[in-house]
Parts: C-alpha cells; sequence; structure tokens
C-alpha cells in the first residue's frame, strides 16, 4: 500500500482545529504555549463555543493569543486579565470568558486579581501556564521559579533566604469557595494531551453551566529560557518541577462546597 | 503484517524541528530531517513510513500543530 492510497479525506484522523488560524506561532520550537492553544481552539470547535466564547491574553508569552486563535479577544494589562474578565463576564453574562496567563503575569503581578476573583467566584475559565520562569523578558525569576534552580536573575539558583519559597498558587485558589472546578496538568506526552484537553473540555462546560471559576494550570516548559532542548526540558520538568508540583485534580464541586482534605 | 496503516504529513513550512514528535512516536517513524525549511528549521518527516499506525501521539503534542493524520485498516 503507497502512502497516496493512505493519505485520503476518508482515512483523516487528525488535523488542525478549524479555530486555529494559520499564522506560523512566534513561540520558540517545543513551546508548550502551542499545545495549550491548540487544545483550546479543539474543546471551543468541539463544545460549538466559537461564536460566544471571549478570551483575555496576557503581557507575557501568550501576549499574541489572539493572532492564532479565531475568537474575540481583549487584551488586559499586564496581570490584570481577570480583572477585565469580571467585567466582560458581568456585563455579558451569557459569553464565555476565559484568561489566558502565564506565572510571571498571574503568580506575581497579578496575584491579587486573580485571588480575588477567583473568591468572587467570577463565572471565568483560567488557563494558567506555570513554566517557573519569565519567558519571554529572558528568564528571570518568578513566583513559582523552584528552590534551586537557576534563571538569569538568580544565576547561583533560587535562595529561600533571600527570593522566598516557590508558590503554590493552584493549592492557594483551591482554598477559595468562588471555585468550582481547580486542576493541574501537563502537556509533555500525548496521555498528558489528552488529560489536559478533557480538563479544558470540563472548564469550559463549567463556565457554561454557570458553576463558578475554573482554573486549569498546566505545568509547561520553558526550553529557551532553561537553556534545554525542548526533550531535555520535558524531562527535566518531569524530575524537577512534577514532586513539587504534582498533578491531578485539586477540588472538582459546585461553587461554595467545602474544599476536600485530600 | 500489520492491520492498521498510517500516514503522516508534516506541513514543512509551520515546522520548528522541535523534535517532540519523534520523542512521542511509539514506532520511530519521525525522523528530523538533515535539510531545512524556509526558516533554517531540520524538519521532522517519515523517515520509517511502513511502521506507522496513525496513532497520533506525533499530533498530540505538536506545539505547532503542523502535523496532519491519516489510518487506514487493510
Amino acid at each position: 500500500m503507497n502512502i497516496s492510497d493512505i493519505i485520503k479525506p476518508e482515512n483523516l484522523v487528525y488535523e488542525k482545529s478549524k479555530l486555529q488560524l494559520n499564522t506560523i506561532m512566534h513561540y520558540c520550537p517545543g513551546c508548550s504555549n502551542g499545545v495549550v492553544h491548540k487544545l483550546i481552539s479543539e474543546v471551543l470547535e468541539e463544545l460549538g463555543l466559537q461564536e460566544r466564547t471571549i478570551g483575555v491574553s496576557p503581557v507575557g508569552c501568550g501576549v499574541f493569543a489572539y493572532n492564532y486563535i479565531d475568537i474575540d479577544w481583549q487584551e488586559a494589562a499586564h496581570g490584570r486579565a481577570p480583572a477585565v474578565a469580571t467585567g466582560i463576564v458581568r456585563t455579558n453574562p451569557d459569553k464565555i470568558v476565559f484568561t489566558y496567563q502565564g506565572d510571571g503575569d498571574l503568580a506575581s503581578i497579578g496575584a491579587a486579581e486573580i485571588l480575588h476573583a477567583c473568591n468572587r467566584g467570577e463565572n471565568i475559565v483560567v488557563v494558567f501556564i506555570n513554566n517557573g520562569i519569565y519567558g519571554m523578558t529572558g528568564g528571570q525569576m518568578a513566583p513559582t521559579t523552584l528552590e534551586g534552580q537557576v534563571t538569569s536573575t538568580t544565576p547561583f539558583g533560587r535562595n529561600i533566604d533571600l527570593n522566598g519559597y516557590p508558590m503554590k498558587i493552584t493549592e492557594l485558589i483551591a482554598q477559595l469557595p468562588g471555585t468550582s472546578y481547580v486542576t493541574r496538568q501537563s502537556v509533555q506526552t500525548a496521555a498528558a494531551v489528552r488529560k489536559c484537553k478533557n480538563a479544558l473540555r470540563k472548564a469550559f462546560q463549567n463556565v457554561d453551566q454557570k458553576k463558578g471559576t475554573s482554573f486549569v494550570e498546566v505545568v509547561s516548559t520553558c526550553n529557551s529560557g532553561w537553556k534545554m532542548s525542548p526533550v531535555q526540558a520535558n524531562k527535566w520538568m518531569e524530575e524537577n518541577m512534577f514532586p513539587f508540583y504534582p498533578l491531578g485534580d485539586m477540588k472538582d464541586s459546585e461553587k461554595n462546597a467545602p474544599v476536600s482534605k485530600n | 503484517m500489520a492491520k492498521v496503516r498510517g500516514a503522516v504529513v508534516v506541513d514543512k513550512e509551520g515546522c520548528k524541528g522541535c523534535g517532540l514528535c519523534v520523542e512521542a512516536c511509539p514506532q520511530d517513524v519521525l525522523s528530523l530531517n538533515k535539510e531545512v525549511n524556509s526558516r533554517g528549521y531540520n524538519y521532522s518527516y517519515m523517515e520509517n513510513p511502513e511502521a506507522c499506525i496513525g496513532c497520533s501521539n506525533c499530533g498530540m503534542v505538536c506545539p505547532d500543530t503542523c502535523i496532519t493524520i491519516y489510518r487506514v485498516r487493510i
């Protein structure tokens, strides 16, 4: 059987989502952001939410997200995406609003906005890309940088006495009664990508059913910032990030439900 | 003889040669080309097309969504 006999429209099993535009992404080769963009496009396409969805793009590597996914977008000031999303969803309660933020944007400069938006239980999806570094500005230390991790502003590794402890923001958010679904996923293997897609689907469905804030953290790589190849970065993430940021659902319940102790 | 045959079409110009699909392929079908595309990246291609089973793992992990996958039962 020739390859040309296999490559026929009736045999198609996987192709680019129709929501994803043909612009070549500005991300570095192997960046996890591209996979998450793809998953958001696929989920919105499958749920048929394209016309009703408004994304709020952050400042950081994800700033050009509006060039890649064919939905309505609003750009927010650094860290203020949850505040902008609050305004959008309160004035347009029928829309599906999500923010797409990195760890510098969400955990550092926008820590107040995200905690209070989740505490108010705004009906939004928050997609949080945690790569432990400020990727766009040149690999500086972020609040989520691991202890001892070398970055351009901590050349001898993050020192707890000097720089404080790495921040598990998703665990903090899981304590807030306004949230309905809080999970941590990753996208380094095909299995992880499928799990992450299910988590995103659930998050968008929850918002469609007005269940309160859904928070999806994706533990990601920044191979340029970490000074590794994409494959090495995935291995490094599995060995170093996952013990500190364990994957799985932290909360999956109704809004205002008590937090499980497990 | 395999019961399922697959084929992968890589968008040569979209590929950035990150190599994640090569790592994700369980059948060692994909490999990075020695030639480069117009942007200077060693793009991914099917080095061993007979082994492809169309599992779509490569498409799942591709950050630039430049892989289209076909599968047929024989």
